[in-house]
C-alpha cells in the first residue's frame, strides 16, 4: 500500500516547523514517530498535502524531573519511557502504559506527543495522562501555550491542538508522598487496541484513607475523560474490596464503549468494571496502602 | 509531490538515490537497492516481517518513509552474514529449525540480533516480549526461542573467547 502523493519537509528548528505548518494550515500534518499517521496514509483513510517531519529538530527527546514536575519531550519515544529508570522508580503508571502500547518495534519509533496529538480514544496515553493531571505544552505562530490535559481531548481524533501547533513537552506533576498509580489493559493480542483498559492514580492520607483519586478508561467513549463519579466516591474512604468494586461499577456505568469485534457493549463495560478495581488495587499497593 | 535525494547507509555502504517523498523504506530497500531479503508481510504495521535495524534499533520498514532514513544507518538481513560466516542468530535458526515457511524469518533475525546486542543473556520471557511484534503464522515460536537462546549462548562463548 502506497500513500497518495505529498510534499515532504524536515525542518531543523521548531520555528521553521511552525512557519511551515502556518503556511499550509489544514493541508499540512506533523510527522512525529509516524506509527499512526503512516498507516492512515497508506490505507488512504487520510490524505495530506504537506508532511512536516519534526524528526530532525534537536532537543525534543528527554525525560527529566525539574521543580516537582516530570518533563517529557514531545518526541520522546515510547521505548525510552518504557526503559527509563526515573519512570520505573517514580511514575510506575507511565511505565505500565508504555509497555502495552502497540509492540516493541512500534515503540522504537512511536512518540508520546504523537500518541496524544492523534486524539484516538483507543490510544493508551490519554487515560494515564488524565489521571496524572498532565499538561501539554505546545508551540504555534503566537508562541507557547500550556493546555491542561482535561481540556485537550475534544472529540474522536480531535484535540485542542491547532493545525499549526506542535507538542513540545508533556508535564506531569510529581505525585505527593503516599501516591501510586497503575494502568491495566485487556487486549486480544500484543499490538491490539484495548478491549478495555483502566488508569488509576491515588494518594493516601496518613491514616490510609484515599485523599485523592484519578480514574480514567481507554476506548470507553469518543472522548477520553475521567470517571468523575467513581473518583468522588473513593475520596475520604478507607480502601477495601467493596469500595474498589463500587468505583469500578460507577466508572463502567458512566462509560460508553462501542460494540466491535473486540466485544459487545455489556462485555466491555463488565471488563472496565473489573479493570478499574484491579488498577485501583495495584495503585493503592504502590502507594503503600493495604 | 516532492522528490528528494537521500543517502542511506545500508549494511555499511552509503547509497545515494532520488526518491519520491511517499516511498516507504521497505520499497526503497527491495526495489531501488534490490535487497529483497526484507519481506513485506501484512503491510499494515502488524506482522514485523519487514523489520530492519534503523540506527541499530528494530523498526517496521513498511511504516517508515525512505526520506526519514536519510543520513541514517540501516541494517537488513543481508547485512548479518560476514565474510561467508553466518551471524550467530542465523546459525541458531539453522541449528534449531527456527523456521517453517521462512516468511517471518528475516524480521525475526533482525529483532533477535538487536535484542542480543542489548541483552546478551535474555530469559525466555524477555525473548518472547522482544519478538512480540513479529508474527510467525506457522506458529513456530518454540523453535524460534530455542534459536535465539542458541545464538545468545554462542555469542557469550565467543565474547568470552575474545576477552580471554
Amino acid at each position: 500500500m502506497i500513500p497518495s502523493s505529498f510534499d515532504y519537509v524536515s525542518p531543523t528548528s521548531i520555528a521553521d516547523a511552525v512557519a511551515l505548518l502556518a503556511r499550509h494550515r489544514d493541508g499540512a500534518k506533523v510527522l512525529s514517530g509516524g506509527q499512526s499517521l503512516l498507516p492512515l496514509l497508506k490505507l488512504r483513510l487520510g490524505q495530506v498535502e504537506q508532511l512536516v517531519d519534526i524528526g530532525r529538530i534537536p532537543g525534543l527527546e528527554y525525560i527529566k524531573e525539574e521543580g516537582g514536575t516530570l518533563k517529557i519531550g514531545g518526541r520522546t519515544r515510547e521505548s525510552a519511557l518504557e526503559h527509563s529508570e526515573l519512570v520505573a522508580a517514580r511514575y510506575r503508571i507511565l511505565q505500565d502504559t508504555a509497555k502495552v502500547i502497540a509492540d516493541p518495534l512500534v515503540r522504537n519509533l512511536a512518540t508520546v506527543g504523537g500518541n496524544l496529538a492523534h486524539g484516538d480514544p483507543g490510544n493508551d496515553h490519554p487515560a494515564t495522562m488524565l489521571v496524572l493531571g498532565a499538561q501539554v505544552v505546545v508551540v504555534g505562530p503566537k508562541g507557547e501555550r500550556v493546555i491542561p490535559i482535561d481540556q485537550f481531548f475534544r472529540g474522536l481524533f480531535s484535540t485542542a491542538l491547532e493545525p499549526d501547533e506542535i507538542i513540545i513537552e508533556i508535564r506531569v506533576p510529581t505525585p505527593p508522598p503516599r501516591s501510586g498509580g497503575a494502568y491495566v489493559k485487556l487486549e486480544r493480542k500484543v499490538g491490539d487496541y484495548a478491549t478495555a483498559a483502566a488508569a488509576a492514580q491515588v494518594t493516601l492520607s496518613a491514616s490510609g484513607s484515599i485523599e485523592r483519586a484519578g480514574l480514567a478508561l481507554t476506548n470507553a467513549g469518543p472522548v477520553p475523560s475521567r470517571a468523575a463519579a467513581a473518583e468522588k466516591h473513593l475520596v475520604g474512604k478507607k480502601p477495601d474490596p467493596a469500595l474498589l468494586n463500587e468505583a469500578g461499577r460507577l466508572a463502567a456505568d458512566a462509560s460508553s464503549p462501542n460494540a466491535d469485534r473486540r466485544g459487545a457493549v455489556d462485555y466491555k463495560k463488565e471488563m472496565a468494571r473489573v479493570l478499574v478495581a484491579r488498577a485501583l488495587k495495584i495503585a493503592i499497593d504502590r502507594a503503600g496502602g493495604h | 509531490m516532492s522528490m528528494h535525494k537521500i543517502k542511506v547507509t545500508v549494511n555499511g555502504a552509503a547509497q545515494e538515490v532520488e526518491v519520491e517523498a511517499r516511498l516507504l523504506l521497505v520499497h526503497h530497500l527491495r526495489e531501488n537497492l534490490r535487497l529483497t531479503g526484507t519481506h513485506i508481510g501484512c503491510d499494515t504495521t502488524h506482522c514485523g516481517a519487514c523489520t530492519v535495524l534503523l540506527d541499530g534499533k528494530p523498526v517496521k520498514s513498511c511504516t517508515v518513509l525512505a526520506v526519514q532514513a536519510d543520513g541514517r544507518e540501516v541494517t537488513t538481513v543481508e547485512g548479518l552474514e560476514k565474510d561467508g560466516k553466518l551471524h550467530p542468530v542465523q546459525e541458531g535458526f539453522w541449528e534449531k529449525h527456527g523456521l517453517q515457511c521462512g516468511y517471518c524469518t528475516p524480521g525475526m533475525l533482525m529483532t533477535s540480533c538487536a535484542l542480543l546486542k542489548q541483552n546478551p543473556d535474555p530469559t525466555e520471557l524477555e525473548i518472547r516480549e522482544a519478538i512480540s511484534g513479529n508474527l510467525c503464522r506457522c506458529t513456530g515460536y518454540v523453535n524460534i526461542i530455542k534459536a535465539v537462546q542458541y545464538a545468545a549462548e554462542k555469542q557469550r562463548k565467543e565474547g568470552a573467547h575474545v576477552a580471554a
